[in-house]
């Protein structure tokens, strides 16, 4: 423990990273100390806590160097020598947005959504959910990731089972027992990873010695990748590993629905693209035709089931699938734009998604029901909802100008240099995707009210301002995501540079780019074409 | 003055936001007024942005990409760079761009002021007006757009718009269930160009007009073909070609200014200015395709529109009609043709759509042609001008349908594989052009009153005249913008030139020429001459000439419906059981065995020594046999 806090004064500046993950641990140790008779300064004050956590992320970002392609901010102090694990915190283009995302919705969720009872543990829990999650997408240590990756499960099974709905009990056991099978896995290829994999020099954890110096063989590094892929693909989750997430995401409480699809989802996607590409390059390479078609068929399956669900929370559960399938095929199609494509993709489903949830607890909270058919004509009560609510669902669909269009451009365009005909059946999941959201949009939305839908209230202006950053950030990053890209670039180039190094893969070169000549005028044209 | 243009698109924009911030509280009229004069602003900048295109030296080879000199690129900033991928928001000023800018901005301006009169009364009055502005935002980006991918956020800018349009009374369930509809349709118009805009990426490098035009002659026949028969996808759903028409007609749930603007005018002429715009990519085997899929649309609907009651129905099924023309001249490489025919018919059946709007509106909300007739009288200027609109239409010389219309049949007449029956399909719909029109304006506005009395037309106020008139005004004269006579005279030709890699000549001698515009005449007049006998004096019965096949339109879309709603819904739902039952129920199958194992084992550790024991013993003598048993085999 001595060891950690010398952590947080590590580095020569001010230790940001271990800050952003600290300040929601003192956050919570404070609301969890908090007298028992002032429960009602938990949120306030936890809110504080998360804020400022927010705030320290936007500075990360601000004070991030775009153009290096390495781990910035790194600090490491040693934790357990003998086993060569470290404390060691860094981030990179990939990283620092998981970082941004987690550290600025946490708060806003907090501010925004009343958990109705026990707001002492609910904003506690809430709490070492960001510190977790920012723990997991920053360490740089296998030992100190694996801690992290489980830390985040023990508050979100709690959120689940505390302050969920009816099937709650269920949902959070299926959600701690499929993800912690996952994890079983996950710690026994670490382990291995390390004990088999580690330099000549000792046994170490460090993810760039391991990663850079690729000292297991061809198969002993595959097996290992199985077991580590198996267990991020549960947590993303694709098909057919999925289904704890309909369950918990429709139990979970409003908050923790967000959290699980802003932030926990992505631990998978990150964990493929740090703990799979990085560390496994010849092994991704060898599994990438599983990968991307696992990915597609998340991306129709997702969608089909989606259109028949009945319970609307359940349905942007689906939706999820559908999304973070199109990660899956752009993290493993190998390109810049397609590896890119699918980071800004992680930020922009906890966008969509995230405000979908939001969205969806809100009419709960009015109505007392998600049952699709038990609702009709909302959008004549409630025109501002329905309005957030269509430009949300656009986004989720894709429509240029808003951010969804961005990362699924990207992603089949990247993937169609490599994957071609995997891309032009996702690419119809554009098509399904439209018809599952407008589809039930309709249904709810549309129609003739009746009497209990002409009763919906409107949106209230707290509701309102916490909607607003995410259909802000929704236009924002729709219209000019070009920050986003230019950080991840070089951690994408390098990322493949790695890949093409360690494996037979190449990185095709997209058509040579044509010169423009003047003198190719309407009249010199091949004839055979026309 | 070029670098003006980004004002085009901006004005609307800007008058989407204020409406998007403080409509409700601009109310009625002003917010409408609002929209208009942003319409109108980014009209007059059209044309000081067109001034500005004109000064530039056309003979000047120093543009980019070989078009000569009038090609300005206004790049605002860079969107989606990452690795070789360079996307920018960037607006392209050339003669196809403004050529298209130039009637969006005018046919939109005067629906936007048709509109402050039409929808008058309306609770949802400012809102209409702030999409109409995001329509015209996006329609802009759709023609404005240098690249593939700014198109494309027109495109589907347009299409979200339409649906939000067409799903503006969004308490009646069939205007929800047409909005829904149509945006789904066109996204599978939009998975094509999609997919072809990522071939053309991955085979050329770039996604920019000028490098596309460029690098065209490199490609690959077979490469070339599939991007042009994606993009044929892309634009038969935009444009509502066969077999992706069948959301255009249920489109007319939406106000009628926003048929005639949307589905008639602009947003639906998006898939031949796609065409047109990547003509250097499109192959003769594409283009023959195209010419088919144009003709057969062109006769289909024009079909359909024979025996269609609702007076909004007709002018859809025309619309489409009139856009499988502007395919068939495109397939038939009469580039121009199709773009003058996409300027005229946006003049004349925007016409026609408001004239109907204004006809619906005097009536009370009836669209029923069954309950209108001798409607000239109490709405004279609806009459006359829509009148101007069904001449034009059906193709009577001087009026501008003649002359592109003309110019379109000539073109199939030379398309060298199978000219004479494109030829001759396009002159049958002529003919039932003709006819369904004029039938449609002696039933609304000739003959006996059919509406009931406590029924009382009037005219529309100016708001709605003075949009009518100017359009009627265009409708007559439009042709004039290429003008076949004498070769100066084809202005659209030459203007548009630069912009084709294979411009268009006909070969035909003079005396074909006069000859097919005399049968096209005659065709014309016929349908005319038949009509007026059935439907105005009565000569010929009318029982037979609206069969329940053309009314039901063939029973295509019924039968897409029955589909989706039958065998595809049942699979949807079998996809959704399974996920239910085989793959969570595997999993909950998995959690029960663990537990029914685990409790199969439990009493296996009783506590008791002599069970373990004699586990023990039990377990020695099985190894015991096994071995032995293995030794002896």
């Amino acid at each position: 423990m001595g060891s950690l806090l010398a952590a947080a004064g590590a580095g020569s500046d001010f230790p940001l990273l271990n800050a952003l993950i600290f300040v929601p641990v003192v956050g919570a140790l404070v609301v969890a100390l908090l007298p028992a008779s002032r429960p009602d300064l938990a949120r306030p004050l936890g809110t504080l806590f998360a804020a400022v956590g927010g705030a320290l992320a936007l500075a990360l970002a601000w004070q991030f160097d775009a153009a290096d392609p390495g781990f910035q901010f790194e600090s490491t102090v040693s934790w357990i020598p003998a086993l060569g694990i470290s404390w060691n915190v860094g981030v990179d283009g990939i990283s620092l947005w998981m970082v941004v995302l987690t550290s600025l919705v946490v708060p806003i969720v907090l501010a925004g959504v009343d958990p109705h009872h026990n707001p002492k543990p609910y904003t506690a829990w809430m709490l070492l959910l960001q510190a977790g999650s920012v723990g997991a997408f920053v360490a740089l240590d296998l030992f100190l990731f694996f801690v992290m990756f489980e830390v985040v499960l023990v508050p979100m099974y709690l959120l689940i089972a505390g302050w969920g709905y009816e099937g709650r009990r269920y949902a959070a056991t299926k959600f701690f027992i499929y993800t912690m099978a996952g994890s079983a896995l996950l710690l026994v290829a670490i382990i291995a990873t390390a004990v088999l994999g580690s330099p000549d020099s000792g046994i170490t954890f460090d993810l760039q010695t391991l990663a850079e110096g690729q000292f297991l063989g061809q198969n002993t590094a595959r097996l290992c990748f199985v077991a580590f892929a198996i267990a991020f693909l549960v947590k993303v989750p694709v098909v057919p590993l999925h289904t704890w997430l309909p369950d918990a995401h429709t139990e979970a409480p409003t908050a923790g629905s967000v959290v699980l699809a802003a932030v926990l989802l992505k631990l998978g996607t990150y964990g493929l693209l740090r703990f799979g590409l990085y560390l496994f390059p010849e092994a991704s390479d060898w599994a990438a035709p599983v990968l991307v078609t696992v990915g597609v068929v998340g991306v129709i399956w997702g969608a089909i089931t989606a259109a028949m669900q009945r319970d609307l929370k359940r349905l942007v559960a689906y939706s999820s699938v559908a999304h973070m399938g199109f990660i899956v095929l752009g993290i493993f199609a190998f390109t810049a734009q397609a590896i890119g494509g699918g980071v800004i993709q992680m930020v922009n489903h906890g966008i969509s998604t995230g405000a979908l949830f939001l969205l969806v607890g809100m009419l709960y909270e009015r109505r007392q029901t998600r049952q699709i058919d038990e609702l009709a004509g909302i959008q004549s009560a409630a025109p501002v909802y329905a309005g957030v609510f269509t430009l949300i669902m656009l986004s989720s669909v894709g429509v240029p100008g808003l951010n969804g269009f961005v990362g699924e451009f990207l992603i089949l365009i990247g993937s169609f240099e490599t994957r071609r005909w995997w891309t032009v059946v996702a690419a119809t999941g554009v098509i399904l995707a439209a018809l599952y959201l407008l589809w039930a949009y309709q249904r709810v939305f549309h129609g003739p009210p009746a009497a209990a839908d002409r009763q919906t209230a409107d949106l209230r202006r707290g509701e309102l301002a916490t909607l607003a950053p995410f259909v802000i950030a929704a236009v924002a990053l729709g219209v000019y995501p070009k920050p986003l890209l230019n950080a991840v670039e070089p951690a994408a180039d390098k990322l493949l540079e790695h890949l093409e190094i360690h494996s037979d893969f190449e990185v095709p070169d997209p058509g040579d780019p044509v010169v423009v000549d003047h003198g190719n005028g309407a009249g010199e044209h091949d004839e055979d074409g026309h | 003055m070029v670098e003006l243009v980004w004002l085009i698109p901006a004005l609307p924009l800007a008058g989407f936001a204020v409406l998007l911030l403080a409509g409700p509280r601009l109310g009625e009229p002003r917010a409408g007024w609002l929209a208009t004069a942003a319409s109108a602003g980014s009209f007059l900048f059209t044309l000081i942005t067109f001034g500005g295109l004109l000064g530039l030296d056309s003979a000047d080879t120093g543009g980019a990409g070989g078009h000569g000199g009038r090609w300005f690129v206004s790049t605002l900033f860079e969107w989606m760079p990452i690795g070789g991928l360079e996307v920018d928001a960037a607006l392209l000023v050339d003669p196809l761009s403004m050529t298209m800018a130039l009637f969006v901005t005018g046919v939109g301006t005067l629906i936007h002021l048709y509109s402050v009169g039409y929808m008058h009364g309306d609770p949802k009055y400012s809102k209409f007006f702030l999409y109409l502005n995001l329509f015209l935002f996006s329609m802009l980006m759709l023609v404005l757009g240098e690249n593939l991918v700014v198109t494309f956020l027109g495109w589907e800018g347009v299409g979200t718009c339409s649906y939000l349009l067409i799903s503006f009374w969004h308490e009646r369930p069939t205007a929800a269930t047409a909005g829904k509809k149509a945006f789904v349709t066109n996204r599978i118009g939009d998975f094509g160009f999609m997919v072809a805009t990522f071939l053309l990426w991955t085979t050329l490098g770039t996604v920019s007009y000028a490098g596309l035009a460029a690098g065209a002659p490199a490609l690959a026949t077979g490469t070339a073909t599939a991007v042009s028969l994606l993009l044929l996808l892309a634009a038969a759903g935009k444009s509502a070609q066969l077999p992706l028409y069948v959301w255009l007609p249920d489109a007319m749930e939406g106000p009628t200014p926003v048929s005639a603007m949307v589905h008639a005018a602009t947003m639906v002429t998006a898939g031949v200015y796609l065409l047109v715009r990547l003509n250097p990519v499109l192959t003769d085997t594409a283009l023959l395709i195209i010419a088919i899929v144009g003709a057969a649309t062109a006769l289909f609907a024009a079909l359909a529109a024979v025996a269609q009651h609702d007076i909004k129905k007709v002018l859809a099924y025309s619309t489409v009609s009139q856009l499988g023309y502007m395919f068939l001249a495109i397939g038939s490489g009469a580039y121009v043709a199709a773009i003058f025919h996409v300027v005229t018919h946006a003049f004349f059946k925007g016409l026609l759509f408001l004239g109907s709007g204004s006809v619906i509106h005097g009536l009370g909300d009836e669209q029923d042609m069954r309950r209108m007739g001798a409607l000239r009288a109490a709405m004279p200027i609806t009459a006359v001008t829509f009148i101007v609109g069904w001449l034009a239409i059906a193709g009577v010389p001087p009026l501008s349908g003649f002359w592109s219309k003309d110019e379109i049949l000539l073109a199939a007449w030379e398309q060298p594989d199978i000219g004479p029956l494109l030829w001759a399909v396009g002159l049958i719909t002529a003919l039932l052009t003709a006819y369904y029109m004029s039938r449609q304006t002696f039933l609304v506005f000739f003959g006996g009153q059919r509406w009931e009395d406590d029924v009382h037309p009037h005219e529309s106020p100016a708001t709605m005249t003075l949009p009518l008139v100017l359009l009627a005004g265009a409708a007559a004269i439009g042709g004039i913008i290429n003008l076949p006579l004498v070769g100066d005279w084809l202005v659209l030709e030459h203007f548009l030139e630069p912009v084709l890699a294979h411009p268009h000549d006909f070969t035909s001698t003079t005396s074909t020429k006069l000859g097919l515009a005399f049968v096209a005449v005659i065709a014309g007049l016929g349908g005319i001459a038949f009509a007026i006998r059935a439907w105005l004096q009565s000569r010929i019965s009318t029982d037979r000439l609206e069969p329940a096949l053309l009314e039901n339109a063939f029973h295509v879309d019924s039968s897409i419906s029955k589909f989706v709603g039958g065998p595809g819904t049942k699979a949807f739902e079998a996809a959704a059981t399974a996920d239910r039952r085989v793959v969570d129920g595997a999993v909950n199958g998995v959690a029960r065995l663990v537990r029914m194992i685990g409790e199969a084992i439990r009493p296996l550790q009783s506590g008791y020594l002599r069970h373990y024991a004699s586990g023990v013993a039990v377990g020695a003598i099985i190894l015991v046999v096994w071995l032995a048993l293995r030794g002896v085999s």
